[in-house]
């Protein structure tokens, strides 16, 4: 469980983070979602206690992370950047770790084992590929076997096995009761992989919403109608609240009316329709919908996108 | 593809976080890195390598120096020579030790695993002056030894152990580096960039002492004493010069300086964003 209250984080002069706040439940997979720059890492660090939040509160299993005795076991985290000596090699990584809370060593080899690292354990990470890292990434994560999970892009980087692999190992974990909050940039990823929605746009909350109740509400319902009578059904249907685009003769996109709606008022005036297709918008272009307000920088501007502060 | 059951391993049992744990995984940290190895290797290798290379050149050349060259050379200036080197590798190491994890981004997982942070400044400070000392023992009292026994045939060379002061000057050696690798790494917990911390470093220990000669011979006096180079090396120097603080002055003002130090890192480090 993350509960954060009017979370805000500024750096200097540039508000990172802006009055955030969520409620990230266990048993589900909740996907924090924005575009590059909105925030997310640094909200994550924020839940770890890495940076200290300028204004606002956010906790983890009821209190703050610097509170809690073994920490570990209340939170595992993989963060975008990376984590990890470059000198030192995978097992000596998270033994380390492991000797903070008394973890036996029995545990760093399972989870070495799990994670599929066991040929390059004992190689310096830094030889390791982005894949592997992200790998390493979790099974650090993974070492105090917390119940809350909290994993910045953790699909960076991986192949598509890998990505698969991804997914059902954090479906897994939230079917186990745990609380696993995702960050990612890519839509259509967190549409197989997510229940939830958390979706912030220059550090402000934006939708916080199940993956079918956001494409829902972000996205306009278009029925797509093909009709040799088309331009007297567009007379017929225009109406306040309603939009009819003609794509190309005898075919329209209308938005505003229902599928049955249209078919209705079709038959009532004999009108022939070849075509009647609700249209669902993909999660990606729903995304794109609510998030183009809160971009940052827009491609139509000759502005090069900075790295979210590190 | 269908669904593959993953299975993450349940931990019957997971241990708070405490100020010992810390330590040895501070422990872990610091011998599995091969930089520690070879910087700790070079330190014990120049440590005593110097001393006997100095003795045994003094001891070739012995018959061949002037009166007056004889008269300055001091058996222990040789046993410790290698200190002044060691003392280099000792503070490079001390800045890597916390300044490497910023630097890879380690310093999130650590502080990911001990979020209160003190614990593993206490943990590097406490385990890395116990390596250097159990390192540093060793080296100068071989290093004393060693070149005794090349200065052999030279008897004005020779010194006793329990000659006063001998016993306090080389152990003191050891004690010097302890402290400068600490005050190293309290240093580059204050900077958090390797670069910057060494480049503090060699400022602090290179380069102030010897602008002081600039200065007028009074000001250089009675400022120079209290450097922290001129403070920690009173513990390894047999017979202070009139200008010098007392051997056990000298070391309570560099313990000051390093407990300073220190102090002020724990007070950044609690304070500021990773």
């Amino acid at each position: 469980m993350i509960e954060a209250t009017e979370l805000t984080k500024d750096y200097g002069a540039t508000r990172a983070v802006d009055g955030l706040s969520f409620t990230v439940r266990p048993g589900i997979v909740t996907g924090f979602l924005g575009p590059n720059g909105s925030g997310k890492s640094t909200t994550m660090r924020l839940i770890l206690g890495l940076d200290s939040p300028t204004a606002g509160d956010v906790k983890v299993n009821g209190k703050h992370y610097r509170e809690h005795r073994s920490p570990l076991h209340e939170v595992g985290a993989l963060l975008e950047a990376r984590s990890v000596h470059t000198g030192r090699s995978a097992q000596n990584h998270l033994l380390a770790l492991a000797h903070t809370h008394g973890i036996p060593r029995r545990r760093v080899a399972e989870l070495i084992d799990l994670v599929g690292l066991h040929d390059v354990a004992r190689r310096r990470a830094g030889k390791f590929s982005l894949g592997m890292g992200q790998r390493l990434g979790v099974a650090t994560a993974l070492l105090g076997d917390p119940s809350t999970l909290v994993l910045d892009e953790p699909a960076n980087g991986l192949d598509p096995e890998g990505i698969h692999w991804m997914r059902n190992l954090l479906r897994g974990l939230a079917a186990e009761g745990r609380t696993v909050f995702v960050s990612s940039h890519v839509m259509s990823e967190m549409a197989l992989t997510a229940d939830h929605l958390i979706v912030i746009g220059r550090g402000r909350l934006i939708a916080d919403a199940s993956v079918e109740e956001f494409v829902r509400r972000a996205s306009r319902q278009v029925v797509r109608v093909r009709s040799p009578q088309a331009a007297k059904l567009r007379e017929l249907v225009l109406a306040d609240g309603v939009s009819v685009e003609s794509v190309e003769p005898g075919l329209l996109e209308l938005s505003g009316l229902s599928a049955e709606q249209i078919g209705e008022t079709a038959a009532a005036h004999g009108i022939v329709l070849h075509e009647l297709t609700p249209q669902h918008a993909s999660l990606e272009e729903a995304f794109m919908e609510l998030t183009s307000a809160e971009v940052e920088f827009r491609a139509d501007r000759v502005e090069l996108p900075v790295e979210e502060a590190a | 593809m269908s669904a593959v059951e993953i299975h993450v391993p349940r931990l019957e049992h997971v241990g708070r976080v405490t100020q010992a744990r810390v330590a040895r995984s501070e422990w872990t940290k610091l011998h599995s890195l091969r930089s520690t190895r070879w910087s700790l290797l070079a330190a014990a290798v120049l440590g005593i390598g110097l001393p006997c290379v100095f003795a045994a050149v003094t001891s070739s050349h012995w018959a061949r120096m002037s009166l007056h060259e004889r008269a300055d050379r001091h058996p222990l200036d040789i046993a410790l020579a290698g200190v002044n080197v060691a003392q280099l590798a000792i503070a490079v190491l001390g800045v890597l030790v916390i300044t490497g994890e910023y630097s890879t981004g380690m310093i999130r997982a650590t502080f990911t695993a001990v979020p209160k942070r003190l614990p593993v400044l206490w943990g590097k400070a406490g385990v890395f002056a116990v390596v250097t000392f159990v390192l540093a023992l060793p080296t100068v009292l071989v290093a004393f030894f060693a070149s005794q026994a090349i200065l052999h045939g030279i008897p004005q060379l020779q010194i006793s152990w329990s000659h006063p002061g001998v016993a306090r000057t080389v152990v003191g050696g050891a004690v010097y580096l302890m402290l400068l690798g600490v005050l190293a790494m309290a240093i580059g917990a204050i900077v958090r960039n390797t670069a910057g911390g060494i480049a503090a470093f060699a400022a602090l220990f290179f380069v102030i002492p010897p602008l002081m000669n600039v200065l007028p011979s009074s000001w250089n006096n009675a400022i120079s004493p209290w450097l922290p180079d001129a403070a920690g090396r009173s513990i390894f120097t047999l017979s202070p010069g009139s200008h010098s603080l007392s051997p056990w002055a000298g070391f309570a003002l560099f313990v000051g300086y390093t407990a300073f130090a220190l102090a002020v890192s724990a007070v950044l480090l609690v304070r500021r964003d990773t």
